[in-house]
């Protein structure tokens, strides 16, 4: 209902606007010689300092968008040991840009202010100059060199995956629309699985090769634990569509296609404990729940549930458009110390004995 | 050349005879009532994309929220007002498909493409005027197909204007993939005939028919921005063609191309041995060029508008042709950029990386040479003018995010997040859009022998930049949070609850925005019938369309057509006393012509 008030109104300010502009018409028709159309002397002298405005509008808008949302971008606080080099590639990149932006922005509006035309005054002609394209093609060639360089410098470091570290293999296992991981057990290996052995009458429902020995042990959860500071490899796999497993405090993501097996490898550095304790963290969650609070009134007024306090946890989201329920696919990830992990571990049933027989 | 003229000239004699209505304004063979077509059937289908942004930004700034414009506008898809999960993800994706192909490829490069070219170069009409005709009337067809889609029992395709499979393949999937994906694959199947007749016809009239005096070096840069055009279109359509002939061998005949190893709703399909990662290369083979198939013609144009309103050549003629010929190059092989996280080879995401950051280069000196255009000018700050600056404002301030998003290592982590909406809807999206403003207010003279208001567009100009910047850049924010694209609603995140209150704000200003766009239609069409009538060349151009007479004929000239003496930027040319000299007119004797 707001809504469409809030357009009736514009709808008004519109019409308003029209015959202002009319009325402005009118008046500009007695004593305008030009053109009809073409833009007066006034018109450039009035868009000239709007123009310097707009930049000032530019400048602002940047400068309020760092003040009240910059603590939003996941620029520190990576939770993963490659994240502050993703993290610190992103903060050069910004500040490149950052430059780059607010000189170009105020050249082109401080020109378009600077030389608003006037009757009479000449253009300068000037075609032409070698030597200042030379400056403008080098200067950005250095730059990007340097750019690509570092990017795949950290791309490369980032997916590789050596095995010696001996990762403990998790596959992260996507369909419409939620999560499962299996773990390889203790062989650390993951078992032979298609789609085509899936039965759900026997809970077999990531279609495991039941005669597989190496899946006997396999452990399937609908949580993700990973114990800290061990390298993990993850080997995403998608049963109907395509997903993308995101995991944004770990700057991981990689998209889980159906007929095919993708990876990605980190290493968790951050307990979800020791994270919850980060004054980042604190802060984040403390005006979450003062927004939830400001919610919860009014769903009480109407009547309704109030909203639950929220507690910081990493999550898995699915980040690739998969059908309706695409906006709720998510799986809580735990980090947590070794011990921690396996006395987890050890309570989850493992595949041979979750079968229905 | 002159061969050609007289065979032309003896053509228009007979049409201006047989001449009737259906002729001249529904099956016309003339190139300029063809571009006004494609103008209005592209600002339709705008009208179409742009209200459904608004209904979903509505619903992700108050989800769930009863609203009445919902009821009214969507039915049993809003029922009691609340919208449906699955109508948001067919609005976001017949948003995206009706902007980028409808309206910025159809629109814009159908319109000045038809309008400019045979007038720019001096031709009587388009190589084939029969082959133009059948090329305008495709493209409505496929305009139809694609908004009889929104109607289908099932809901139209919901897939993401990507249509990625198996999502799209399999109306089990989701409820859009049935009828609504089938009408949008013949759609866009009828969309690449016509594109692609469109274009054979801009490259040939290019190539043969320009007038005597114009050389490849005299062309202005709307004609080369249009060439290279139509260029890359030739080469990526039929590439998005044959992806969406196998999807319908996919969804129809039981191939397994894109498809394999799927079970759904409790049954395992038949599929076995294809693979979606080939749809995304297929599908970005095109997709990609696509945007520059978007972006080359405003660029075109934005330079032509430049020139002609800072009274100033355009800075580095050649250099402009050679970043032109460069992006194009460069836009065919940086597909892959799209699929840094496909399950591609990361050895692969390294190339795409390294020829993605290229593209900065020419990028760059484009828009240096746009300001030094500027520096020293004597600038005419007409409504077209305006959106010309804005696009360069804009294109910065979008291209620059590029250099992160093309950035393989830094991908990972804001791929398919809000970031990247802000960066396309800042470099391709408002940039292209600006860019076809330009090109309607300075060329509507031409085409309607009327001019627009110039108060109106001066507040169209002026709101619409500011809410471009109010929607889009807060955006970044958002998605560097990791929101991700696509999500009906982000309450089921308590993770994303302080993000609310920014996504209300962009709203608020998309909501604004989008209803300024109402002054601008007022503007448009109310001028044909009332706007006040125009001089033969009211910006006082130095291009060959201004010396044609106002009012429009058949053939474009009467009598013969001008010859070409100078390149197309002379514009306060030292020893001339008009700030501006024709193309057609004769060097003086001792002038040298400047050949930069």
């Amino acid at each position: 209902m707001t809504t469409l008030l809030t357009i009736i109104v514009l709808v008004f300010i519109l019409i308003a606007i029209w015959q202002m502009v009319k009325i402005f018409d009118l008046a500009q028709a007695k004593t305008e010689t030009a053109i009809p159309g073409v833009a007066t002397d006034k018109d450039n002298t009035m868009n000239g300092y709007l123009m310097m405005g707009f930049l000032a509008f530019i400048y602002v808008i940047t400068i309020v968008c760092c003040v009240k949302w910059g603590d939003l971008p996941l620029l520190s606080n990576s939770a993963s040991e490659h994240g502050p080099t993703i993290d610190n590639l992103m903060i050069v990149s910004l500040v490149i840009i950052f430059i780059v932006q607010t000189v170009t922005q105020y050249l082109l509006h401080y020109f378009a202010f600077k030389y608003k035309g006037e009757k009479g005054k000449k253009a300068l002609f000037f075609a032409d100059n070698n030597k200042l394209e030379a400056i403008w093609t080098i200067i950005p060639v250095i730059v990007l060199a340097g750019l690509i360089i570092y990017g795949l410098n950290t791309w490369i470091n980032i997916m590789g995956v050596d095995e010696s570290d001996d990762p403990l293999v998790i596959e992260l296992y996507a369909q419409q629309f939620n999560w499962k991981a299996r773990y390889g057990g203790a062989d650390n290996t993951l078992g032979k699985s298609n789609v085509r052995l899936i039965d759900i009458d026997r809970a077999n429902i990531l279609g495991l090769d039941e005669a597989d020995p190496y899946a006997q042990d396999d452990i399937i959860t609908t949580e993700l634990h990973l114990p800290v500071g061990r390298p993990v490899l993850f080997k995403m796999r998608s049963q109907d569509v395509l997903h993308s497993a995101y995991m944004p405090h770990f700057r991981a993501q990689m998209n889980c296609v159906p007929g095919m097996i993708t990876q990605f490898g980190y290493t968790p550095t951050v307990t979800t404990a020791q994270m919850r304790q980060t004054q980042e963290i604190i802060d984040k969650v403390a005006n979450i729940n003062r927004i939830r609070v400001e919610k919860s009134k009014d769903l009480i007024a109407k009547g309704e549930e109030p909203l639950e306090r929220y507690e910081f946890d990493y999550l898995l989201l699915c980040n690739k458009i998969c059908g309706k329920s695409h906006y709720n696919m998510q799986m809580k990830i735990i980090v947590e110390t070794q011990e921690e992990y396996e006395a987890w571990i050890k309570e989850q049933k493992d595949f041979k004995n979750s079968l229905i027989n | 050349m002159s061969a050609h003229e007289d065979m032309h000239a003896h053509d228009d004699h007979g049409h201006h005879h047989k001449e009737t209505f259906v002729t001249k304004y529904i099956f016309s063979q003339d190139h300029k009532m063809i571009a006004k077509q494609y103008l209005i059937t592209g600002t339709i289908m705008g009208v179409i994309g742009v209200i459904m942004s608004l209904m979903f930004r509505m619903q992700i700034a108050w989800p769930e929220e009863p609203n009445a414009i919902f009821e009214a506008l969507l039915g049993k898809w809003a029922p009691d007002g609340v919208m449906d999960a699955d109508i948001y993800l067919a609005l976001v994706t017949i948003h995206g498909t009706i902007m980028v192909f409808f309206v910025l490829t159809a629109g814009l490069s159908g319109t000045f493409s038809n309008l400019l070219i045979p007038l720019q170069i001096g031709a009587r009409d388009m190589a084939s005027g029969f082959l133009n005709m059948v090329s305008y009337w495709l493209f409505f067809l496929s305009s139809v197909f694609m908004v009889i889609s929104l109607f289908v029992e099932a809901g139209p395709a919901a897939a993401g204007w990507t249509i990625y499979p198996p999502l799209s393949a399999l109306p089990m999937a989701q409820s859009g993939s049935g009828m609504g994906m089938t009408l949008w694959l013949v759609s866009m199947a009828i969309f690449i005939a016509s594109s692609l007749l469109g274009s054979l016809n801009y490259i040939v009239t290019v190539i043969n028919l320009r007038t005597k005096g114009m050389s490849m070096t005299r062309l202005p840069l709307t004609i080369w921005a249009f060439f290279i055009t139509a260029i890359i279109g030739v080469v990526s359509f039929p590439v998005l063609l044959s992806a969406a002939l196998l999807l319908i061998m996919d969804r129809s005949f039981g191939t397994s191309f894109f498809l394999s190893d799927i079970f759904i709703q409790g049954e395992v399909l038949h599929y076995q041995g294809g693979s979606p990662v080939l749809f995304e290369h297929l599908f970005w083979f095109l997709g990609h060029p696509e945007v520059y198939i978007v972006i080359l013609p405003a660029m075109g144009l934005v330079s032509e508008i430049m020139a002609t309103n800072s009274r100033k050549p355009i800075f580095g003629y050649r250099a402009m042709i050679a970043s032109i010929l460069a992006i194009a190059f460069l836009s065919t092989i940086v597909w892959g950029h799209h699929m840094f996280v496909s399950g591609m080879n990361p050895f692969l995401g390294s190339v795409f990386t390294f020829t993605t950051l290229l593209i900065a280069i020419p990028s760059a000196v484009k828009a240096f040479n746009w300001i030094t255009t500027l520096w020293k000018g004597n600038l005419q700050l007409n409504p077209a003018m305006l959106f010309s600056i804005g696009f360069v404002s804009t294109f910065i301030t979008g291209g620059l995010t590029g250099i992160i998003l093309g950035d393989s290592a830094l991908d990972i982590n804001v791929h398919d997040t809000y970031f990247v909406v802000a960066h396309f809807h800042l470099v391709m999206g408002i940039s292209a859009l600006y860019g076809m403003f330009a090109g309607i207010y300075h060329w509507y003279p031409k085409m309607f022998g009327r001019m627009l208001n110039k108060n109106l567009g001066y507040i169209h100009f002026w709101v619409t930049a500011v809410c471009a910047y109010g929607v889009f850049f807060p955006m970044h924010f958002i998605g560097m949070a990791g929101l991700p694209r696509r999500y009906y609603t982000n309450s089921n995140f308590p993770l994303f609850d302080d993000l609310a209150n920014v996504n209300v704000i962009i709203t608020i200003f998309a909501l604004i925005g989008g209803i300024v766009q109402i002054l601008y239609l007022y503007n448009f069409f109310g001028s044909i019938f009332f706007g006040k009538k125009t001089v033969q060349n009211p910006w006082k151009s130095t291009t060959l369309e201004w010396t044609a007479p106002i009012k429009h004929i058949h053939g474009n000239w009467e009598g013969e057509i001008p010859h070409v003496h100078r390149w197309s930027y002379d514009y306060s040319k030292p020893g001339h006393d008009a700030d501006f000299v024709p193309q057609n007119i004769p060097l003086k004797e001792g002038e040298e012509e400047l050949q930069h």
